[in-house]
């Protein structure tokens, strides 16, 4: 969930609503005459207030304007988890970007901690998709940034998304090849969850891990579009529980109600328990 | 160390407004308004004081309009004021 970042109060009520992420934001929702301000918010935020498990992710400015580095510098120094990274194009900009996250991990002696989720919002960007889900070890996801790929590719946003077709399909093979996740953009008419809803279901059919959202009230709609059904729920539980049980006697290959199970079929179990788990409707202390 | 007036912060709910000016006294003199003044005005007050002291800003008068600011948001606005007002930042 996106939070301007230099917004005490969303800063500090946001996880309350339960998303599984906070994005503090420094750039775009912030103004040139308080980028100073809302880093020093942040900075301090991160570093005092309780966010328990939610991932916490701070949107940096770009590193070739005169906040980008600043912003890197007082994040790492606060211990956040994930550095988004605006309008990435290359994947050298990743990995300047990791040079100036490992010179301050370094002096902090935390060698490893940040990881980085990539934005791309421009056509070059989604050409280079797999290079830059792939530029560091440090990649946990790369993310599609609608508006201003759009205005790049001078096509109009719809809400059918056509448009958006191809960036979104590159994104999820490019993240999936890479062993990342895949993150859609942001839906911002909030009058109109009827089209939200249908955005939602659309990037899960198409593989995405999760949705950005800018509103506490687009998060109820996300988790039920991702929550797995019942039913699902329990083959999964009973396919996990039955490789478990392989395992134990060294067997590598088992059968569920007279069914071989392989290996894509676990993982997709896994990652039905993952969501199930995320979409808070299974516990892990239900698992064990 | 040269101190110009600067303010950083809003009047948002959950946020402080703080405005640094030199002083001709001694030490920090802080004016703080706050809804919460009569509950926590003293952590307040200790807060920025001690957010001036680490940062090495003598002789400057505070006025503070507080709307319930967390400890972490009260020196996030006096830092911001104060490398306003000195013109010294704090990263590198």
């Amino acid at each position: 969930m996106f939070v301007p970042g230099n917004n005490p109060a969303m800063m500090q009520d946001a996880f309350i609503y339960g998303p599984d992420s906070i994005m503090l934001d420094l750039e775009d929702s912030v103004t040139m005459t308080e980028k100073d301000a809302a880093r020093l918010l942040v900075h301090n935020a991160l570093k005092t207030i309780d966010y328990g498990k939610t991932e916490m992710v701070v949107r940096v400015n770009p590193l070739n304007t005169p906040y980008g580095k600043k912003d890197v510098e007082a994040v790492v120094k606060a211990g956040v988890h994930v550095i988004r990274m605006p309008k990435t194009e290359t994947a050298d900009e990743i990995r300047e970007l990791e040079a100036e996250i490992e010179k301050w991990e370094t002096e902090l002696g935390c060698l490893g901690r940040t990881q980085i989720m990539a934005a791309i919002e421009s056509t070059l960007g989604v050409i280079n998709a797999y290079e830059i889900a792939t530029a560091s070890k440090r990649m946990m996801g790369i993310a599609l940034g609608a508006e201003d790929y759009c205005a790049n590719l001078k096509a109009q946003r719809t809400p059918e998304g056509m448009e958006l077709l191809q960036a979104r399909q590159t994104i999820v093979v490019a993240a999936r090849a890479a062993g990342i996740d895949a993150l859609d953009t942001v839906y911002s008419n909030l009058n109109d969850m009827e089209t939200f809803r249908k955005e939602v279901e659309l990037i899960k059919t198409l593989g995405f891990d999760g949705k950005s959202i800018i509103n506490p009230r687009q998060i109820e709609i996300v988790n039920e579009v991702f929550a797995p059904t019942e039913k699902a729920i329990e083959k999964a539980k009973t396919i996990i529980a039955a490789i478990k049980e392989a395992e134990k006697r060294g067997s590598g290959v088992i059968a569920v109600n007279g069914k071989m199970v392989d290996r894509p079929v676990v993982i997709r179990a896994q990652r039905t328990i993952d969501l199930a788990i995320a979409s808070g409707i299974l516990t892990q202390e239900e698992l064990s | 160390m040269e101190i110009k007036n600067a303010s950083a912060g809003t009047l948002e709910s959950g946020d402080i407004l703080i405005q640094i000016g030199p002083s001709d006294h001694d030490g920090v003199q802080i004016n703080l308004n706050s809804t919460v003044a009569y509950q926590f005005g003293e952590q307040i007050k200790k807060v920025i004081s001690q957010t001036l002291s680490e940062l090495g800003v003598t002789n400057v008068e505070v006025n503070a309009t507080d709307k319930g600011a967390l400890d972490c948001t009260i020196k996030a606005r006096v830092t911001a004021a104060a490398v306003r007002a000195t013109g010294h930042d704090v990263w590198a």
